[in-house]
């Protein structure tokens, strides 16, 4: 797990697997946000961490957290959810893809009452996750929406 | 659901939870008689294998860590000693000690996760690991805190604990300051304490009463409880050494499942902590023989359903061979023996925490590799579960489809199979038909 900053209230970690094409959308996301966020967050590239969620998530006010996702839409597709207050669904954000699932690792820390106050999780639907394939094309434009949702997610935070 | 009219019920669970990775299990039943287990895997490591070709050997290290998310060091492992033996390196000392800890970090922090959020709840009556810790949070805290002992020990010799990167052919690409290892002791002689806990816990749960006749397959070596190095051995009397590895052990294809069958001499095995821990009782620390012994579990242990208290019984041994490790801990002179380049065949087999895990390359004199083999313990493992199952399920078949489908994922999560080696997801289904 790499981190960079200073400890700020604000988290943004991104999963994935960046050997399977899309699969790697949440690193590639927070490597972008890495080199603007400047001091507004905490970045943590997180590769495959399932529960080791919880102890990533600990100590921060608001958690963002960007994975691959696969609810049925079109690649490329964006899912903001807020698991603040209630489950997010599993469907979208299978377990499969890193060993216990984001969703899993949430409800888990919600249970053992150390969930951070405000967890916003984007999924970006994913094509192509076939190993050592490059990210499908619209993957491109996603991972600029989603760098720009963030970024004003972040702001707003501040605001 | 339920089509009896036509003697046929087919039980369809989306998931079988708890299990990493994904798969399937059919199960069909003709009147009292099981038919047939299958047990389907999607995804093999066979796609790293082709994957793999043509990389440089130094790249493999880092490629091979991003198959499992829960045991990397055991695929960096296995791969760096199969590398060693071709350029005819032999790594002591300090380096192997830090090897060995770094294994034990991740048995920790893999055992902690299984033990306590993906079987513990199978024993307690629990749907998950989520709603044990609603009532639990106690014993979820203290195994939460365990596996974060073996993180610790991960990020602090692997540079990071979710895909370590500084695992190398030779060594390490950095050695800790013996400071750095000591900082280490505090937390790991509370997980000591909570190892035996853990063990004691486990040990009080009701077990069925369930003992298949195992061929246990582990490595085994004269001095220590092993990790990277030894001889393989099974319980039928098999010795032999890594080299011959697929002279005994074959791989067959079958039609259900993308992943391999591997059987010994033709016929199921068993690896993985319970298999490990009958092989090499004489090499536990006295702690860990007392623990075990207060368990009143026959030994060798015969129930599969026992792992958990093997496992927990390799927590403690890990934690305290961490100890161990730590307390003679001299930094090596360099953090990686210097590497000649040469071409040749090398295999190696290491314990990841869920069984034996081995690794062919063939590599030319570029240090390119030319062929790669990879028999993850779960695809070992296979053929023992769906033997299992035919064994466990005729006690099941009075229940409900449901209750018996729950019963068969609790059999299956006694192997801890870590599909994500070799699959994702694991859907199940048991088909129901009439007497013929």
């Amino acid at each position: 797990m790499k981190t960079n900053g200073p400890p700020s209230s604000i988290r943004i970690i991104g999963l994935g697997n960046d050997l399977r094409g899309d699969d790697a959308v949440g690193l590639l996301t927070v490597r972008r946000l890495r080199q603007t966020i400047g001091d507004r967050a905490e970045v943590i590239e997180a590769g495959m961490a399932g529960v080791d969620l919880i102890e990533l998530m600990k100590g921060a006010s608001v958690v963002i957290l960007i994975d691959a996702a696969r609810g049925g839409k079109a690649p490329g597709s964006i899912y903001r959810l807020d698991a603040s207050v209630s489950r997010i669904g599993g469907q979208v954000f299978p377990r499969s893809s890193h060993a216990i699932g984001v969703s899993e690792a949430i409800e888990l820390a919600r249970a053992m009452d150390v969930l951070p106050a405000t967890v916003i999780v984007y999924g970006v639907e994913v094509g192509n996750i076939e190993l050592g394939q490059p990210l499908s094309p619209p993957m491109g434009e996603a991972l600029d929406h989603v760098v720009k949702r963030i970024i004003q997610e972040c702001e707003a935070c501040h605001a | 659901m339920s089509e009896k009219h036509t003697h046929t019920r087919t039980i369809a669970v989306d998931l079988v939870a708890r299990v990493e990775g994904e798969g399937a299990l059919r199960v069909t039943v003709k009147g009292d008689v099981v038919q047939d287990v299958q047990l389907k895997i999607f995804e093999p490591p066979r796609f790293f294998e082709a994957f793999l070709q043509g990389r440089h050997y130094d790249e493999v290290p880092d490629i091979v860590a991003r198959i499992c998310g829960i045991c990397p060091i055991a695929y960096q492992m296995s791969a760096v000693h199969a590398f060693e033996r071709i350029f005819g390196l032999r790594v002591e000392g300090a380096l192997r000690d830090l090897r060995r800890l770094i294994y034990c970090g991740e048995w920790i922090e893999s055992h902690a996760l299984h033990v306590y959020l993906l079987q513990a709840p199978d024993f307690l009556g629990y749907e998950s690991g989520i709603a044990m810790a609603k009532d639990h949070p106690a014993v979820v805290t203290r195994g939460l805190r365990l596996k974060k002992a073996g993180n610790a020990i991960m990020t602090l010799l692997g540079g990071r604990s979710v895909h370590p990167v500084s695992v190398k052919v030779g060594g390490f690409s950095r050695v800790p300051f013996r400071r750095e290892l000591e900082g280490m002791k505090d937390e790991l002689s509370w997980a000591r304490d909570a190892a035996v806990e853990t063990v004691r816990w486990v040990a009080g749960f009701d077990f069925p009463d369930f003992t298949p006749d195992y061929n246990d397959v582990a490595l085994r070596h004269p001095d220590e409880y092993p990790f990277n190095e030894g001889q393989v051995v099974a319980s039928s009397g098999l010795q032999i050494s890594v080299n011959e590895f697929e002279r005994h052990f074959t791989e067959h294809q079958v039609s259900y499942s993308t992943a391999l069958h591997c059987t010994l001499q033709g016929s199921p095995y068993l690896v993985g902590p319970l298999a490990r821990l009958n092989l090499n009782l004489e090499h536990l620390t006295p702690l860990a023989k007392q623990v075990l012994a207060d368990c009143a579990v026959a030994l060798p242990m015969r129930n599969p359903f026992h792992g958990i208290i093997a496992r927990s019984i390799e927590i403690l041994y890990a934690v305290e061979e961490s100890l161990r490790l730590i307390e003679r801990y001299e930094p090596p002179p360099v953090p990686a023996a210097p590497i000649t380049v040469q071409p040749g065949i090398g295999m190696a087999c290491t314990e990841a925490p869920r069984g034996i895990l081995y690794h062919r390359y063939e590599v030319d004199g570029d240090g390119i590799v030319r062929k790669a083999k990879i028999v993850p313990p779960t695809s070992q493992n296979q053929c023992r579960i769906e033997q299992d199952l035919r064994l466990f399920l005729p006690r099941l078949l009075s229940l409900p489809d449901k209750e018996a489908a729950l019963a068969c994922e609790r059999v299956i999560r006694c192997y801890d199979p870590c599909i994500s080696c070799a699959t994702h997801f694991l859907n199940l289904e048991i088909r129901r038909e009439g007497s013929a």
